[in-house]
């Protein structure tokens, strides 16, 4: 199965709502999967393409403001216009999930992978001060997975979810477990899940309004501050990342998504001419795992972080990194994919000794 | 005869809305907006729709209509309302949804959404005041802004070589099918604001039976915007307005 | 066991479902497997390909710089390709995609005229399931079983009558590579 097909039976599964979306390659296969399953005959689940990106994140905006589970899935330029939304969503402390199977950019760009949404992803995005949480899929069954996690982690905290895909594994097709079905909630278990949410009264002695509007600024920055105290609680509590062969490495790559995967295959290659490279591949990308690169740069002698970008994660590493070892870049950019050799040449052009 | 003998259930004619908040309205005097948020609290409560009422403000003067109706509310983004309560709407059918915008967050920045979402027939009620100029920000143009009127933004008054034409948005979203009732009304007479409260009862019936998309075009008057005075604002809507953008229903469909 | 394949032609040649039906065959014997396609345009007739991994191991990378089998359809795929087989691996291509012979002697090559074929088998749309029986013979990697099973798992009810004749162009493309 498709990256992109897994992400929607896996909403299917998880009992979403709605999804709500816009066509765009490379991430069509999100809808065109959900209109064919047709689950609103079958789990009650609302799908619909709406008429822009704009349109369709702020239905997901009314979906979350009623409690329910709702997503989006869209691709690089398609994301730019989800902004304005996305900050809103935030901003009102509202559950929601947004896919991104990012394309090369910027502008129209092209339809080959890329990973250059990483600093729209995790530093913001739309306006204001706030934070999504941010996983990055390696593989389709991760595709599948993040979408349950994304689901929970947003209701958990009361903030937007973002996978932060590409379109390599959401144009691959691998083996897969999908999750178990699970019943959408009722009516009555979305209110009592989410009292806050704008049902109807249904009984309530008050309105329920959702809104991100505080013309009084002491109340909004207390506004900000709450919303800073709920980021504090994801970076202590949500920290998630793998360590490929970090036992013994001298040196370390940094890498997410599927191009991690192109780096273990170097890293493989280069252990059986015995350099020792290792690998950190952060899962969520927000919250880093800083602690995580913290701790390998006083073991390592140098870090290269190899992305699909002209080097954007890098400054998070190096901030991690607190300039122990010297990190360093390797990128391709606008759609163009590295092979492994490549990544371990760049590796060893930096990093000569890394030779064994 | 004291005033015990006239404060007597039987005599009473008018009331507060009992949806209606303690809080104090941001309108100014004389706007249209308050008695449009008076039909609206009555309605819902006369049809004992406040546990299933979910309400769209806009952005633009009727941002806070939130504080005042005592129903559920989510306040979208500029122009972005039809899309917030498309999904209300589709997630929750048993939901009695409505937007409320103004012109600029209506016909201009969310003209797509209006569009679409009548399009698709949702069946929600969306309420639009149209008083022909941007209120909230200190009044601008707006795409209803008539020719020749000055606004902060067209000093000169509005040219259509400059500006283009007034856009007559409710007829556009009468040419639809997915509306069932397009109707445009005032509230600037007690007879005008009786037949707004029958239409918006019957946009309001529409939603409950799903028969798609009705939309009830308040003409209304900016005074503050207009510089005008609360009963020169009337006459001149009367006179100017009402030339571009007659009363009556554009549709009916009874299906 | 691993098998790192490239196919490699004009979009509509069947291509990326060439790859497909080798990954679900890789599915049915409980191999793991990728399939990674170069996609868009191509798909209304520029040039496509498709890396497929099979592996009784986990798949690290599904991109590549070498591959075990490259099968090539046309002349671009071949000036791509022919370089990138790994020596002792096998190139499989048909002459009447290309002007150029492939020049390597460190792995086998084998020329599949597949077009020839479909022309016996009266029907054009075997095109890729010829080249797949050609690839069989030569890299064993999955069981003729295996493939008409992840046929019949992923060909909509409707066209399972389609099988058979899939059947007899793999064997077709078998005796002719």
């Amino acid at each position: 199965m498709k990256g992109n097909e897994a992400i929607a039976h896996a909403a299917i599964r998880y009992g979403f709502d709605g999804y709500f979306g816009y066509p765009i390659t490379p991430q069509s296969e999100v809808l065109e999967t959900l209109e064919a399953e047709m689950p609103w005959e079958t789990t009650g689940m609302v799908v619909l393409q709406a008429e822009s990106e704009v349109a369709a994140i702020n239905m997901v905006y009314g979906g979350a403001a009623a409690g329910k589970a709702v997503m989006t899935s869209s691709s690089s330029p398609g994301v730019s216009l989800k902004q304005e939304g996305i900050s809103y969503i935030a901003a009102a402390e509202l559950p929601a999930l947004i896919v991104n199977v990012m394309r090369g950019g910027p502008g129209l760009g092209t339809i080959q992978p890329s990973q250059a949404d990483y600093f729209q992803a995790t530093k913001g995005g739309g306006h204001g001060d706030y934070h999504l949480i941010v996983l990055s899929p390696a593989t389709v069954q991760e595709m599948a997975d993040f979408v349950g996690l994304g689901m929970d982690l947003a209701f958990k905290y009361r903030t937007p979810a973002m996978i932060l895909a590409d379109g390599i594994v959401g144009q691959m097709m691998e083996k897969i477990v999908l999750p178990p079905f699970r019943p959408r909630r009722t009516d009555e278990e979305v209110r009592r899940q989410c009292p806050w949410a704008a049902t109807g009264r249904h009984g309530r002695d008050h309105r329920n309004v959702i809104t991100s509007l505080e013309m009084d600024s002491p109340k909004m920055e207390e506004n900000n501050l709450r919303f800073q105290r709920t980021y504090a609680e994801i970076e202590a509590n949500e920290v998630r990342f793998q360590e490929y062969f970090t036992d013994d490495a001298e040196y370390l790559i940094v890498a997410f998504g599927s191009v991690a995967r192109i780096c273990l295959k170097a890293i493989e290659d280069a252990r059986e001419k015995g350099c020792k490279i290792g690998m950190l591949r952060p899962i969520t990308l927000w919250p880093f795992p800083k602690k995580e690169i913290e701790r390998l740069s006083a073991q390592v002698k140098g870090i290269l972080t190899v992305e699909l970008n002209a080097g954007q994660m890098i400054e998070d590493v190096r901030l991690a990194a607190h300039d122990a070892v010297p990190v360093f870049h390797f990128g391709r950019m606008g759609g163009v994919i590295p092979n492994p050799n490549e990544i371990t040449d760049a590796l060893l052009s930096h990093f000569p000794d890394a030779k064994a | 005869m004291n005033t015990q003998d006239i404060i007597k259930p039987e005599n009473l004619v008018a009331s507060r809305p009992r949806l209606f908040t303690d809080a104090i309205t941001h309108y100014c005097p004389g706007c249209s907006h308050g008695v449009v948020h008076r039909l609206v609290a009555e309605l819902i409560d006369e049809m004992g729709l406040t546990d299933r009422t979910v309400g769209i403000a806009p952005v633009g003067c009727a941002v806070f209509a939130y504080n005042y109706i005592d129903v559920d509310w989510v306040e979208a983004a500029h122009g972005r309302a039809p899309a917030v309560a498309t999904a209300i709407s589709r997630l929750n059918p048993e939901n009695f949804v409505f937007t409320y915008q103004g012109d600029g967050d209506l016909s201009a920045i969310g003209c797509a959404e209006t569009i679409h979402a009548a399009n698709r027939g949702e069946n929600i009620v969306i309420i639009f005041i149209n008083n022909a100029i941007y209120g909230m920000t200190g009044g601008q143009m707006a795409p209803t802004t008539l020719l020749g009127m000055k606004t902060a933004t067209c000093p000169y008054g509005r040219r259509e070589d400059l500006n283009g034409y007034p856009l007559p948005i409710s007829n556009l979203l009468a040419q639809l099918d997915g509306t069932c009732y397009v109707t445009r009304q005032a509230v600037h007479t007690p007879a005008a604001v009786r037949t707004a409260k029958k239409a918006l009862k019957h946009a309001i019936e529409n939603a409950l039976a799903k028969r798609g998309t009705s939309v009830v075009e308040f003409v209304s008057t900016c005074n503050s915007g207009w510089k005008m005075t609360p009963a020169q604002a009337n006459d001149w809507m009367a006179e100017h307005m009402f030339a571009k953008y007659p009363l009556g229903d554009l549709k009916n469909r009874q299906d | 066991m691993k098998e790192e394949i490239v196919i490699a032609g004009f979009g509509g040649q069947g291509v990326l479902s060439m790859g497909k039906i080798l990954a679900y065959a890789g599915l049915m014997n409980d191999l793991e497997v990728t399939w990674m396609p170069s996609y868009g345009p191509e798909q209304r007739g520029g040039t496509a390909n498709v890396t497929v991994i099979l592996s009784d191991k986990p798949i690290s990378s599904p991109v590549l710089d070498a591959y075990d089998t490259a099968v090539v359809l046309n002349q671009q795929s071949l000036d791509k390709f022919e370089s990138k087989v790994k020596p002792g691996g096998t190139l499989l291509y048909d002459p009447s995609g290309i002007h150029r012979l492939p020049e390597r002697t460190d792995i086998t090559v084998v020329p599949v005229d597949a077009v020839a074929a479909t022309v016996e088998l009266k029907n054009a749309k075997t095109y890729n399931m010829v080249l797949l029986g050609a690839l069989l013979k030569h890299r064993p990697v999955v069981p003729i079983d295996a493939v008409l099973r992840g046929l019949k798992k992923t060909l909509p009810e409707r066209h399972h009558h389609l099988i058979p004749l899939n059947e007899e162009a793999i064997n077709k493309g078998m005796s002719i590579a």
